[in-house]
């Protein structure tokens, strides 16, 4: 665009604004109401790359999924009315997991808002739960400006989702248009800038005086860019480090310092850390439920810092006793040269202590005539060396990877953690291989999850995209028969279900399909895959009864947690024993 | 404990619903709210009145109004010396005998009757929330048929400062806009 004002309609300034954002790639789906803008698309071709989604949720999930690998902004785009509310479960996604998204919908005609008109639905209204903001564009003169301001609210502070309605009439319409350069002004929105030095003592000075420090590294690790800023606090003072769902891969999961994953399914030996520690150094994270337990009895003895770019989850669920709003990053260059170098011998020990048994108790060591599906995670992550990008969906393999798959560089765990969507895998997959397009991605989903989108195996065959999914498929919706299992008396209401036969599946979608049954068939079958180009789908047929341990049954205490059981697998191929440690 | 929050907001479609669906989703227990332009132009100005008996989640309210993209600037004046006002119209059925009884008690509050039918008339009284309650409980034995108040609306005493100097990594300063530190709601 030149700087000389010319004469645009609606449809061209939003392809324009895009192109000035830096988008490459638009996940979406045309309908009546946004006709217009897909009409221009076709003047934009050379410069972005559209790619049609089969349900507009999907077209979230992969905007969102290209946003998480890629640190930058994903675009969806949808019509109005059912175009926009199937958007709503991707942008909710977003909004847990911050992660930065721009949501553009048509709507009828601003003359016709509010009468009911055809697909009409207050889609800006709806998504105010859902969205970091939102924004319905009833002026042209104003279209180019929302834009920008919407890139610039979804990336900046926390990240998250938002939208943009721009009614029809507004697309068609025309004006003397010049892209705004000048300062964005939101008198409303002030991400933080620096941190005083008070609180840099204040900190360095609990962390120094501390004898059981642990760092609790969330997903803000990731999206403030500290992964070598938290690495460096660690060593420097022999802190453990352990991570919440969304901070795997902030920290490499190899290193001796790092304890795997805390909360409900963690590790038993980080939980008992934070129950066991002085000092909580929370980074970027929230005190989700999912990883406290029973809040009264948390960490019970230890003081807490808090570093967070969002204010309002300071204090929320755990009270914090030293509160630093501010980036991560920024805080932590000015922290460490603060940081005393210690060893802290007997803490780590204290640790080591807690793993006494775990080897043994490791599902892997567990005699089973059925494939288990931590196993395939654990050859999953053999037979690719640990370095693909993988994305898992909701449930029992979301956990299993969790605890089996190691990760060792930042965004190479794509997971739905905060709102636990089902169907987000394949989607977001989709999404991310058009940012990792020379890297092995992984989709990890069970056949539960992923038949929650799985039409869009057409959109990765459409693409031709590099992405090879695994289903691990044990007939039920396994993480709810669990819950059933455990909790519910094994009353298994609506939890089996039926798949189609996924090779054939594959199959007429154009894919190749892979069905593997056996432990040994995983290595040689991933090699096959990995030969192909373009998309593979692999089913394994694993252990309907496996359970995912430890668990920390909801609402109880972090250290109440039942362990892995402690070595094999009664006649009926079913983990039943249950037993609590300390 | 009674939270009041003097919140500034751009003068947009669908702000107020914006805050209001804040405090329904959050589950935060909402008093009253007033709305109304401020004196810039395009600067609406609200005064919320909260009640949460704990300070954190007091804090939590405060923050999460504060993180709203149209919220201006917010300040917690709950402890802050104020001048606070509500304004009330009670509407009373009353027998003309009783009229000098209730001529009494409105002078008394420095409220009066605004309006005088057959047998009704209606009464009108500004001040702090706690005489207007006063002047309710006072005139319950007439029979009082409609109320109507219009909810807090404060500003703080002294000279505050202009809200475009905000910044929100100076000071926290109780004339100022600034934003509040999250230490103010630790208990």
């Amino acid at each position: 665009m030149s700087n000389k004002k010319q004469r645009f309609t609606g449809a061209e300034i939003i392809w324009e604004c895009l192109i000035r954002e830096g988008v490459e790639v638009v996940f979406g789906y045309p309908g009546g109401t946004i006709l217009p803008t897909y009409d221009a698309l076709n003047k934009y071709r050379n410069k972005v790359h559209h790619v049609l989604s089969r349900h507009e949720q999907g077209a979230t999930h992969m905007a969102d999924g290209y946003a998480r690998v890629s640190g930058k902004v994903g675009v969806a785009m949808g019509t109005s009315g059912p175009g926009a509310t199937n958007m709503i479960t991707g942008m909710a996604t977003a909004m847990m997991d911050s992660s930065p998204i721009v949501c553009i919908t048509g709507q009828v005609s601003s003359s016709v808002i509010g009468s009911d008109a055809f697909q009409e639905i207050d889609i800006t209204g709806a998504a105010i739960p859902v969205t970091k903001h939102s924004y319905l564009v009833m002026d042209i003169g104003e279209l180019a400006s929302t834009i920008r301001e919407a890139f610039y609210v979804a990336h900046t502070g926390r990240p998250g989702p938002v939208l943009i309605d721009i009614p029809k009439d507004i697309q068609n319409d025309s004006i003397e248009f010049i892209y705004p350069e000048d300062e964005l002004i939101l008198p409303g929105y002030h991400p933080p800038e620096d941190v005083s030095e008070d609180y840099i003592t204040k900190f360095s000075t609990m962390v120094n005086q501390a004898e059981k420090p642990v760092i609790l590294a969330g997903h803000g690790v990731l999206l403030s860019n500290a992964c070598s800023e938290v690495m460096e606090l660690a060593e420097k003072s022999s802190i453990p480090i352990t991570t919440t769902l969304l901070g795997i891969g902030g920290v490499p999961d190899s290193h001796p310092l790092v304890l795997g994953m805390m909360g409900m399914h963690g590790e038993s030996w980080a939980n008992h850390a934070i129950q066991e520690a002085d000092l909580l150094i929370a980074c970027g994270m929230r005190f989700d439920d999912r990883v406290t337990g029973n809040l009264k009895t948390y960490s019970p003895n230890s003081k807490k810092i808090h570093i967070e770019i969002d204010p309002s989850e300071i204090n929320k669920n755990v009270k914090v006793d030293l509160a630093i709003h501010a980036d991560l990053g920024t805080v932590l260059r000015h922290v460490n040269p603060q940081i005393i170098k210690l060893n802290r011998k007997k803490w780590l020990d204290i640790i080591s202590g807690w793993h006494h048994d775990s080897k043994r108790r490791d599902i892997l060591n567990i005699k089973s005539d059925k494939l288990l599906g931590a196993q395939v995670i654990r050859k999953i992550w053999e037979g690719t060396k640990g370095n693909a990008l993988i994305i898992s969906d909701v449930g029992q393999h979301q956990m299993l990877e969790a605890q089996y798959y190691k990760h060792e560089e930042p965004r190479t765990l794509l997971t739905s953690g905060g709102l636990g969507t089902m169907g987000f895998s394949l989607p977001a997959a989709i999404g991310a291989s058009f940012h990792e397009k020379d890297k092995e991605i992984w989709v990890i989903v069970g056949d539960g999850s992923i038949q929650m989108t799985m039409m869009e195996l057409g959109t990765a065959m459409q693409e031709n995209t590099n992405i090879n999914i695994a289903i691990i498929n044990n007939g039920y919706l396994g993480m709810v028969r669990q819950w059933q299992q455990m909790f519910y008396d094994s009353r298994y209401a609506e939890t089996p279900i039926s798949s189609p036969d996924f090779v054939k599946l594959a199959e007429a979608y154009g894919m190749n399909g892979y069905r593997v049954d056996s432990i040994e068939d995983i290595l040689p079958t991933m090699e096959k895959v990995q030969k192909n180009s373009g998309p593979s789908l692999v089913e394994f047929k694993v252990e309907e009864h496996e359970i995912v341990y430890p668990m920390v049954p909801a609402g109880a205490d972090l250290h109440e947690m039942i362990q892995r059981p402690w070595n094999e697998v009664n006649n009926n191929g079913q983990i039943q024993e249950k037993e609590k440690v300390k | 404990m009674k939270q009041t929050l003097i919140t500034l907001v751009e003068d947009k479609p669908g702000v107020l619903n914006r805050i209001s669906s804040l405090f329904r989703r959050r589950n935060f227990n909402i008093e009253s709210l007033v709305v109304g332009h401020s004196e810039t132009s395009g600067v609406s100005r609200m005064t919320i009145v909260a009640n949460e008996p704990e300070a954190s989640k007091r804090g939590n309210i405060y923050f999460n109004l504060l993180k709203l993209v149209n919220v201006i600037a917010v300040k917690d004046v709950s402890k802050l010396p104020c001048i606070s006002r509500e304004f009330i119209l009670i509407k009373i059925n009353i027998s003309p005998d009783k009229l000098n009884e209730v001529n009494n008690i409105v002078k008394q509050y420095g409220a009066r009757i605004v309006d005088m039918g057959t047998e009704t008339l209606i009464v009108e009284a500004t001040d702090e929330e706690s005489v207007i309650n006063n002047l309710i409980s006072v005139l319950q034995p007439y029979e009082i048929t409609e109320i109507v108040r219009t909810g807090k609306i404060a500003m703080r005493k002294g000279k505050t400062h202009n809200v475009s100097s905000n910044n929100i990594n100076s000071k926290p300063d109780d004339l100022s806009w600034t934003p509040d530190h999250i230490t103010a709601y630790q208990i």
